[in-house]
């Protein structure tokens, strides 16, 4: 037995190519929704695996430091490298900000870390141009996705900084670009004031009967040098000696320096599960609107090529087909198109992944389970048109 | 193939109603008709006589009222089908060519004439072997390559009858076959006909009302009013 569908296919090319690609393209956005939530994932993964940690410690009742804010007294870190398995603990301090080049600015976010050597926690691992920042001010490390060159010079609230190094896919994960400072800088520009508010502040304080008292001199100076320290840091990046579980430190931590903590895996919790979420859920509608759609389409195309072919199926079944093998027939043609589309729109979306905006990580199982989704999308969407042909009247073939 | 012994077809007092009730149509009222094998009868009748129904009745595409149908030496209804497979039935014993010859325009030549054996069960190769043989036989083996929408008018009425004849059914219903070719094209047809009706042993039905070839039946079948009227043809030779 030949195949008729294929025969047909072949036959009438130009119009299933044409709805191939049309329909490819369609699933080429679809495949590329999918790659943009996993390039999202892949994002806070990279984001985890950049900083350099095995453990976070965190403010108390806080989901931080990415998914809410939280501070922490600087100087805590001392105390946590001296617990049994803690091999390094750093600093860090994260702000979401317009970073201002020469005429234009970057939505990025700026990450405060302890200048020092690859593989302290925090610290960008790896470069691809440049070196790493070993001034304590007004030198930065940005990743490529801010467009920025090296010697570049950036400002960030009222300093102006060197880009000195570049690295990649350092991203936050809403896929801004990481901009890396000397944290002393970097918390400068979370905590400081401006002029006016730090006179103000004075003035208020001076004002306030209960710091400037008559008989206690010294009072209002030593209060305005505490108003003015900023001993705040977001989070300590903690990384465990090799071969240490996280759990310990954690519950030390947890129990006698009164701090949330936490692992690698709660971290990706948090990051998965609550960060992206909402988007998540975005792409998800989009799929499911997209494969509306795209059954649809599918199944408008394969009902009109029947109606255009009653007479053959009249004919076919008049000389004693099966209803099977027109159904058949049908079938392989709906899946003939998808299959089509599938190329297509996997070769659409592996070409313009490189041109978003945020990372688009296409994976193969994603390939895969797209490829079934289509072949059963069209299976469905064939079902109006085999319909129709089954109720196809042989007698229409003799006529009247 | 034809798994009925001896051949030809007989009908007796064969009625069809459309409908029911008010609206009731009786298209026929006892028709009765018997070809032999290897004759090609004529079938005439004004419009509406009720000619596309005895067709249709014959082709086992709708089903008669009541009356019976005999094919060979098989009953194949009497007041209902006694026949499970009316598929197989149509594919196996009764060929078909109409007015246009409703082609496949998807298969080529070949494959238009050689599907009825691949539905029947035949290999591609034997199917296509058989089919290219007939396809000589009936002058167009020449395109037995071409696709149907690159052949004349009368090229794709021969690979119509073609296909009507490659399972060598034991009966072959021609609704106006003639119709769309001139009068030397016609008679081809009608000559492709009797030789093949000789040479199979068919039984040839032929509806029509073109007057080119109804003096070429040696035996005609009047219709009217939904009965049958049989008259001796001219019998005019074709040679
Ligand atoms: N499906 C149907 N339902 C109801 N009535 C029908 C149907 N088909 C045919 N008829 C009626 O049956 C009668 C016979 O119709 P039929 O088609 O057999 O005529 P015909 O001889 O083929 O005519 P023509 O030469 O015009 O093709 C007509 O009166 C027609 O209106
Ligand atoms: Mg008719």
């Amino acid at each position: 037995m030949i195949s008729l569908a294929g025969r047909d296919i072949l036959h009438a090319w130009g119009k299933f190519v044409f709805t191939g690609v049309g329909l490819g393209l369609l699933i080429g956005v679809t495949l590329s929704m999918a790659g943009i939530y996993r390039g999202m994932v892949d994002d806070a993964q990279v984001l985890l695996d950049n900083s350099g940690a095995d453990i976070w410690v965190v403010q108390q009742d806080t989901l931080g430091p990415y998914a809410e804010p939280s501070s922490l007294y600087d100087d805590i870190y001392r105390g946590i490298l001296g617990i049994s398995g803690v091999a390094r603990a750093s600093n860090v301090t994260y702000l979401t900000m317009q970073v201002r080049l020469k005429d234009r600015d970057v939505r990025a976010m700026v990450v405060g870390v302890v200048p020092g050597g690859p593989g302290e926690p925090g610290q960008p691992g790896y470069l691809i141009a440049g070196r790493h920042i070993t001034r304590s001010h007004y030198e930065a490390v940005a990743d490529m996705a801010a467009g920025l060159r090296l010697g570049e010079r950036i400002q960030i609230r009222r300093n102006t900084y060197t880009v000195v190094g570049l690295t990649r896919r350092m991203v936050s994960s809403s896929g801004d670009p990481m901009i890396f400072i000397p944290l002393k800088d970097a918390r400068e520009a979370q905590f400081l004031k401006d002029n006016d508010t730090i006179v103000a502040q004075r003035r208020r304080t001076a004002a306030n009967p209960a710091f400037n008292r008559p008989g206690v001199p010294d009072l209002l100076d030593a209060v305005i040098a505490s108003q003015s320290a900023n001993p705040f840091v977001n989070a300590i990046l903690v990384q465990l000696e090799p071969g240490a579980l996280p759990d310990g430190p954690a519950d030390w931590i947890r129990r006698w320096k009164r701090l949330q903590v936490y692992t690698r895996s709660q971290m990706e919790d948090i990051l998965v599960g609550k960060l992206i979420a909402t988007s998540a859920r975005q792409i998800a509608m989009f799929l499911v609107i997209l494969s509306i759609v795209s059954a649809a389409i599918v199944a408008f195309i394969i009902y009109t090529l029947t109606l255009g072919k009653i007479r053959e199926i009249a004919v076919l079944k008049l000389i004693g087909t099966k209803n099977r093998t027109i159904a058949g027939m049908i079938l392989q043609q709906a899946i003939g198109l998808g299959v089509i589309g599938f190329v297509v729109g996997k070769i659409a979306a592996t070409l313009w992944a490189p041109i978003f905006p945020k990372y688009v990580l296409l994976l193969p199982g994603d390939a895969a389970r797209g490829f079934v989704a289509v072949v059963v999308i069209c299976m469905l969407a064939s079902i109006l048109a085999i319909r129709a042909a089954l109720k196809v009247d042989p007698a229409e073939a003799i006529g009247g | 193939m034809a798994e009925f012994g001896k051949k030809g077809i007989r009908i007796e007092e064969l009625t069809k109603r459309y409908g029911q009730g008010d609206t009731a149509v009786d298209a026929l009222k006892g028709v009765d008709m018997t070809v032999a094998p290897g004759e090609v009868v004529g079938l005439i009748g004004p419009s509406g006589s009720g000619k596309s129904t005895l067709l249709k009745c014959l082709g086992a595409v709708i089903e008669p009222t009541a009356g019976r149908m005999i094919l060979g030496d098989k009953i194949i209804y009497d007041r209902g089908w006694k026949i499970w497979d009316l598929r197989a039935l149509r594919r196996d014993s009764i060929g078909f060519v109409f007015q246009a010859p409703y082609l496949i325009p998807f298969l080529d030549v070949t494959d238009n004439v050689a599907l009825l054996p691949m539905l029947a069960g035949l290999s591609n190769r034997d199917s296509r072997k058989q089919a290219v043989a007939l396809l000589h036989a009936l002058d167009v083996g020449h395109r037995a390559q071409a696709m149907p929408s690159q052949l004349s008018g009368g090229e794709q009425q021969r690979v119509a009858i073609a296909r009507a004849l490659v399972n060598r059914p034991p009966v072959i219903l021609a609704d106006e076959p003639t119709a769309p070719l001139d009068s030397e094209r016609a008679l081809a047809v009608i000559r492709i006909l009797n030789q093949m009706a000789r040479q199979y042993e068919t039984a040839i039905i032929v509806v029509t009302h073109d007057e080119k070839i109804i003096p070429t039946f040696k035996r005609i079948y009047h219709i009217r009013d939904g009965r049958t009227l049989e008259e001796d043809g001219e019998g005019r030779s074709l040679e």
